[in-house]
Parts: C-alpha cells; structure tokens; sequence
C-alpha cells in the first residue's frame, strides 16, 4: 500500500481505466507544480530593483561648473561617478601613451565622445576589488601618473583613466552616456 | 480537588457577567442612552457608478488624468500626496515628456541641499521624486490652516469606509446645517471657523467646500467641469493613488482562479479514483 | 509507531537507501505523513484543517520573509516601507496581501481545527497532549499576530499596541514597570516597535516548532475519527498516503481558491481602514478594535464593567481573558464522559450547536462592534455562558448524559453508514465504469 501505484495493481482492471485513472492523477499533481513554480517566479522576482530604485537609474550632469584640471564626484546608480575636465596638458599626456602597450589597450579618444575629448566619464570604482580611487577631490593623490589612485591595493590610473600599474585589471569603466546640450550628460 | 476549584470559579464568573448583565439592562431601560447628533444627523456615503466598481471594473484613464488636474489646480495647496511620485503618473496615460514637463513645473518645489553652499534650498521635482509637501511639517501644517492639519491624501480611498464614494459624498455634501438639528440639538451648531456636512463623521470639518463653482478648473478633454463630475474625477483619482496595483491584482486574481478552480477540480477526481475502493 | 500493522520504510531508489542508512528523515516523513502511518478511514472534511494550518503557517512565513526583505522597522519610515511594498517593489502588493490576508486565514482554519477538536472529544484521553500542544501554538499565533499587526505602524497598530500592552498595566503593583518594559519605553514607539519586528520573525519558527511536537503526540495514540471510536485492527485505517494525501489537495485547492477571492478582490475587507492612517500618538481613532480573530476576546475584555470589592473591573476583565483561553488547557480534566464524539453525545451536542457556538459568534460579533449598549450586554450574556458552558455545564453533563450506543468499530460503523455487509472490494463494475460512491 506503499504508493499510488501500488493500489491501482491491488486491483486489476482493463487497461483502459487504469490508464486514465494514472492520467488523473499525474495531471492533479502536475498541475499542482505548475500552480507552485507560478508562485515562486514572483517570490524571485521582488528581489529585483523596484520601481523606485529603477527611476534612479540614469543621472543628469551639469558640466558647465567644472573648470579645466578640475574634477567632480557624483553618483550614479548609488556607485561613484566621476567627470573630468582634462587640460591640453592631460589630454597630451595620454595620447603619448602607446596604446598598444597598455594592459587594457584603450586610447583616450576611445573612452570618450567625439569632439568632446576634453570631457572624461568614468565610473569611480576601481575594477581590482572595487575601492573608489582617489583623485577626482581637490588636493587627493593622482597616483604616479597623474589620473586615480587606489588606496585598498595600489592601483594607479593614468589622465585618461587606464589602468598602468598597481594589481586591477582593466581601465575604469565608462558608462553609457550621452549629451543632452553642451554642458549637460545624461548617464544611464 | 481540581474540578470543584474550576467549577467554583466558572461560578464566580458566571455570576459576575450576569450581575453586570442586570445591572446595565435596568439601568438601559430605566435611562435609555441619549440620541446623539451624529447618530441622528451622519449620513453613509452616496451610491456612485464608478468605473472601477465591483470585482471586474477598470479605472478609467481619462478620468484619472481629470481627476489629477482637480488635484493639482484644488487640493496640492494644502494636501501633500507623499507616498505618490511623478513617474507614476505614467500609469495613468501620461507619457515620459509629459510626466518631466508636470514634475518640473509643479508649483511646489522639493527641498534639497544647495550641492554648493550645503544650505537647505529647493529644485524643480524630476519624475522619480515623491510629490512634495505642501507644508514643511505638521507643525507648519497646523498654523496655516486654523489648527487643522490637512491629511495626505495618497490613502484616502483606503482610510475611510467606502472611501471612494465617501470623498465624493463629502465634496459634494457641504450644506446649510439644517434647521431641524438645531431644533433638536441646540448645542449642536456649527463652530465658526468649522463647516457643516452630514458625511464627516463628526459633522463639522475645518475644511472649507473646496469645489464651489462649474468651471473651477478647464479640463482640456472638453468634460463639463460641473461640481459633480470634478468631485467624481478627484474620488476617481484617489481611488488609484491608493490603489495603483488594482487592475493587475484584478487580473491576476482572474488568472488565479481559473488555474485554481482546473486544479482542485483535478484534485478532486484523483481523490475519488485513490478512494475509488475504499468506503468511509 | 502505534500500530503493529503501520506499512515500514523500505527504500526503492538506491540514493534513497544510501540516505535511509545516514540520515533516516525518508522514514521519518514516510511514517509521519506517508504511507507508514496508518489513519481511520471515516474521517471527514473536517479533519483537513490541520495540514491547512500547516500550509497557513508556511504561507505566513515565506511570505514574510520576503517583506522583511523590504520593510524597516523604524518609526519613521516603517508606515513609508509598507507603502514602497505596496508600490515599487516587484509583486509587492500581492505579498503583503498575501501576508494579510494570510493572516485569517490561518486563524480561520485554526479555529475550525479547534471546533472540530471540541465536537468530536479529540482533547480527551489518550490525546491531552496533542490538545496542550495545540494550546500553546494556538497562544504563540495570537502574540505573533498582534505584534505583526503593530508593525505596518499605522493608527490601529499604535493604538492596538498601546491597549493591549495597557491590560498588562491593570495587574495591581507590577503593572505598569511590566508595561513600561514590555514597550521598552512609556508608549509604543522605536524601541517597541523593533523588539516587535524581532519577536514577530522569531516566533512562527518556534510555532513550527511546536508542531513538530504537536504531530509527534498526535502519532503516539493515532488520530482520533468522527466516531471517537479506538482502531481496532488494520481495516480499520487506510495509510496517510496516498489516501489522505489525495484527500487534503483536494482541501488544499478549495482553501486556495477562498483565499485568492479574498486577496485578489476584497484584500482590505478584512481589515481597519484606521490602519491606512499613519501612527499618530496625539490622535485616537474614534474606535479601536483589534483584528476579527480577537474579537471574542476582546468582548469578554470589555464585558466586565463592575469592581469586585477591592479587584476593579479592568483588571477583572483582563484576567477574564486570559482565564477565557487558560480554561482550556484544564478541557480534558473538565470534561470526563467517557464517550469522546459529539455525534453520540445527544445532552453535549445540544449545548455545543446551540449554545458555545452562538455564543462564540456573538462574542466575536460585539467585541468587534462599539463599546455601547446594546452590545455590552449582549457579550456580557455571551461571556457568562462562555464560562459556565466550560467550566460548570460540561463537568455536569458527563453525570447526566446518558450516550447514545457507540459502534463496535470504525469499520462498523463506515458499513452501517453504506449499509453493506462485508467490506471486500465492492464493485462488480464494468472496466472504466466510474463507481457510484
């Protein structure tokens, strides 16, 4: 009497009957399956972002205040952002660089947007272990080659942002973004 | 010894409540309790065909964006709408550009922190923000409006009995207090600074008639703006800022239902084949 | 197990039998819930309830863990929180629904558990610590209930919190440093609203708990049936599975559907408007009234209107309560006819359907409405017979009751009710022919 099966042998019928009564009882438990994974997808669900959290996703810029040399810190997406106003000076520094060379082989025209060269958005997150790198504050240490430096491990980023020395892997990330009027960006 | 003690004190209980029984029938009968002014005088709210009435019903869009205008032109002065933003006006059929223009030029502005001086300032609402209060605090609230701190209004609909129906009732119940009443009640007339309406529980509210006129507002989808209609829209209104989700939890219900009666339906054709040879 | 005839465990799958060698929890279930323990075969619907409890209690906890995950426990933003559920969050609506409206239902089905325990003697020997057992975890809901309902912290969550955390302020001397500790301040406020959070998160675990302990004391004498009679051989039980596994998803289903109807299309029927009102200490709602399921109680609470000598009426009608729900753990003592199904019982049958239950509804009916006549005194007669029925009325009618004839057996009684004469396979049916039970 161990099991469904087990009753329907107990008592010999047709084919036939015993097939359909299998039937119906798969299809219950079936359906009782069904009913329980259409419950679960929503219990995944909610732990996506909620709406609230999703109107949050994109940041407005306003780059008319930052002078060149300067740099700011925003946020965006609740993580740092920072945007960079190069001098010719920077600008120079990078494109000497021999891209090619580079862990992350990227030029500065790369990471940025045309003719807006002199405007450098990156994500404040160094891509080692994640520690936002100094050097987009007033006075900060820019590392050894003038960009970002992070203090958790050494990593040390270059005027365009690259990663040059010290253990992450790759260059700070530049998020999708796109200008909104001269002086403004829209991140996100 | 148990038993006897447990009986014993069912008895004193027993005795108790039927003491306090006696005691509070004679004293009903013999004073009945007075009629009150509320009791005579307050008025369950009116019957209003909604479009979102019964267990199928929808809210209608157009409506909603009406009952919005009523909102924003009337009742944003003094009642904030905090648990609602802007984006959510999407819901209603309002489109991305159409949501940025109504935030940004809200009249009142959502306070922030000046990102240059870190003084307190304000900036123009964007789509994610709440609507912004109208008053900074209670206490603000309060000395505006004669002591009477104006409730927010984002669940209304859902903290009052019939709540749709009630803020029509109520927006469209102001009257003269009827000679009637302060016949029977003479203490009862309206406190001045107070206004009479049978639908407010207590009768007088601090609120003054808030729609007064037809065409207090223009609605751009040519509806009359009679009192009637805006009381309408605006009860229309709260009912989804309380209740944004009610359609798809509608839906999904119906959803759930059919699955559940296929279900069980199943589940019980498998009972009666499992206890096919059983008898019980 | 009990039965000598109980089907034994024997694995089939070879991972099973790998499994049963380490760690035997597939014979544990196989003998708790499976085939291996045998159930009287004329139980009826009523005995669904308690796995529907079970299937209540994990609806309640799955759900609430997934509010934690959004809600916060703090005075300012926890009214704000439950809106960001209702709101932003991805299904939140239907969890928190869900999670309401969870809420009664387990209470509903508890309470027919309970009624069904109550008609049919389940209370009675050899089953008193299943009924303790039930007691307790019938206690722990309705504190864990009360603390969830304080937690949305609207107008009847503060107030509620405020009232009941006040009956404990009616004990004489240690009243009100009992209450000023139980709220971890002098009214309901951060610190109790976060020791309630906790407790509340806590407590369904421990329910489950003792649950466990609660079908294990079931286990040792068996469930109890509709005829109250003692199983007497293997014909007269059918194994849980598939049996009654059939039977209880079918239950399931109807329970289900019930529960969607509510949530999907009166979610707030329920419930107190009040509490979509902010918590606001300055402002008392203009009738604070607790969730339905403790109305009753809440009726005996208020019923008491006359001090004792020197015991006032507060603290008469707060120990009235408790003793209201205490007076039940003493059932199996009070109660000693000897005959445990109500179905056999005509003196006890009268008095359950025609006394205990309306006046059961009529508690709950005024402690739910205002604090007026005429609805004091109705709960006042209510309550009175609410304590004479337990604690005067049933120790009487064991003596005077003379019971109806009881069935030799289960078995017997399941053929007397089909009137046949032997219990071999009764169909002479065509192959496929649906049977005509």
């Amino acid at each position: 009497m161990a099991s469904v099966e087990h009753i329907e042998t107990e008592t010999p019928v047709a084919g036939e009957g015993v097939r359909r009564r299998d039937f119906i009882n798969i299809a219950a438990v079936s359906f009782a399956g069904v009913g329980a994974v259409a419950v679960v997808l929503p219990l995944i669900n909610q732990m996506n972002p909620s709406a609230d959290v999703l109107a949050l996703a994109s940041t407005e810029v306003d780059l008319s205040a930052i002078q060149p040399g300067q740099a700011i810190k925003t946020t965006f997406r609740a993580q740092p952002l920072f945007v960079r106003h190069l001098t010719p000076d920077e600008i120079a520094k990078a494109d000497a660089v021999d891209a090619s060379s580079l862990r992350d082989p990227q030029t500065l025209e790369e990471r940025t947007v045309d003719g807006k060269k002199q405007w450098l958005v990156t994500m404040g997150v160094c891509t080692h272990l994640g520690c936002v790198p100094l050097g987009a504050g007033e006075g900060e240490n820019k590392g050894e080659f003038g960009g970002y430096f992070c203090p958790c491990h050494g990593s040390s980023y270059d005027t365009a942002a690259r990663i040059r020395k010290g253990p992450a892997p790759t260059n700070l990330m530049v998020p999708e973004y796109k200008y909104t009027s001269d002086t403004a960006i829209l991140v996100g | 010894m148990l038993r006897p003690a447990l009986v014993a004190i069912g008895a004193f209980f027993t005795l108790m409540l039927l003491y306090s029984f006696g005691a509070g029938a004679v004293s009903y009968i013999s004073e009945p309790p007075a009629a009150t002014v509320e009791h005579e005088f307050h008025l369950p709210p009116k019957e209003v065909a909604f479009s979102f009435n019964g267990p199928l019903g929808h809210y209608d869009r157009q409506q909603l964006q009406r009952g919005f205008q009523v909102y924003k032109e009337v009742c944003s002065a003094c009642h904030s709408l905090k648990f609602v933003s802007f984006r959510d006006l999407q819901q209603i059929g309002y489109n991305e550009a159409e949501v940025k223009a109504i935030a940004k030029q809200w009249a009142i502005k959502t306070p922030d922190v000046d990102p240059a001086t870190g003084e307190m300032s304000t900036r123009d609402p964007v789509p994610a923000d709440k609507f912004p209060k109208p008053f900074a605090n209670n206490v603000a609230a309060a000395a505006a409006n004669n002591n009477a701190i104006p409730p927010d209004l984002s669940l209304m609909t859902k903290a009052r009995h019939h709540g749709s129906a009630y803020v029509y009732s109520l927006l469209t119940g102001y009257q003269p207090q009827p000679a009637e009443l302060l016949k029977k009640f003479p203490d009862a007339a309206t406190p001045p600074g107070l206004n009479y309406n049978p639908y407010f529980p207590n009768l007088n509210l601090a609120m003054a008639q808030p729609l007064v006129a037809e065409g207090q507002v223009t609605y751009t989808d040519g509806t009359k703006p009679t009192v009637d209609q805006m009381a309408q829209d605006i009860a229309a209104f709260l009912t989804w800022t309380a209740e944004p989700k009610l359609e798809n939890r509608r839906s999904a219900g119906l959803a759930a239902l059919v699955f559940l009666a296929i279900a069980t339906g199943l589940a019980y054709a498998a009972y009666q084949n499992i206890w096919r040879d059983k008898k019980h | 197990m009990s039965f000598p005839w109980a089907e034994h465990y024997t694995p089939k799958a070879p991972v099973m039998k790998w499994l049963d060698e380490r760690l035997p929890l597939p014979r544990l279930v196989y003998g708790a819930v499976g085939a291996g323990y045998p159930v009287p075969r004329n139980l009826n619907y009523f005995w669904n309830f308690g796995v529907l409890a079970g299937v209540a209690l994990m609806i309640q906890i799955v759900s609430g863990i997934v509010l934690g995950m959004h809600y916060a426990a703090n005075e300012l933003v926890a009214f704000g929180t439950t809106e960001h559920i209702m709101r932003d969050v991805n299904a939140g609506w239907a969890i928190r629904y869900a999670h309401a409206n969870g809420a009664s239902f387990f209470f509903i089905v508890v309470y027919l558990h309970i009624f069904r325990g109550l008609y049919y003697g389940s209370y009675k020997a050899p089953r008193e610590m299943v009924w303790l057992l039930g007691l307790v975890i019938f206690l722990l809901m309705m504190a864990t209930a009360f603390m969830g309902y304080v937690l949305p912290w609207g107008q009847m969550s503060y107030w509620g919190a405020k009232v009941i955390t006040g009956l404990f302020g009616a004990i004489p001397v240690v009243g009100e440093p009992i209450q000023t500790w139980l709220l971890g301040g002098f009214a309901p406020g951060n610190a109790a609203l976060n020791r309630f959070f906790s407790l509340h998160y806590l407590l369904p675990f421990v329910i489950a708990g003792v649950i466990i302990l609660h079908i294990w004391a079931l286990h040792i004498p068996g469930s109890n049936n509709p005829t109250g009679v003692d199983v007497k051989g293997p014909q007269d039980t059918v194994p849980f599975h598939p049996y009654y596994t059939a039977k209880d998803g079918f239950g399931l289903g109807v329970f289900l559907i019930l529960f969607s109807i509510l949530l999907f299309f009166a979610p707030n029927f329920l419930g107190h408007p009040d509490n979509y009102i902010e918590a606001n200490p300055l402002s008392t709602p203009a009738h604070i009234v607790p969730e339905w399921y403790f109305w009753p109680f809440y009726a005996i609470l208020r019923a008491f209107t006359f001090d004792f000598f020197f015991v006032p009426a507060k603290l008469l009608g707060v120990v009235a309560m408790f003793a209201s729900i205490l007076l039940l753990f003493f059932l199996p003592w009070l109660d000693n006819s000897p005959v445990r199904s109500g179905s056999y019982r005509p003196l006890f049958k009268k008095f359950f359907w025609f006394g205990l239950i309306p006046c059961v509804l009529i508690l709950g009916y005024c402690g739910g409405a205002p604090a007026e006549e005429p609805y004091v005194m109705l709960s006042q007669l209510a309550s009175a017979y609410y304590f004479a029925h337990f604690l005067i009325i049933l120790p009487a009618i064991a003596y005077f009751e003379k019971p109806l004839p009881l069935p030799n057996s289960i078995t017997e009684a399941v053929l007397a009710k089909h009137g046949a004469k032997n219990d071999t396979d009764s169909r002479g049916l065509t192959p496929g022919a649906v049977p005509a039970e």
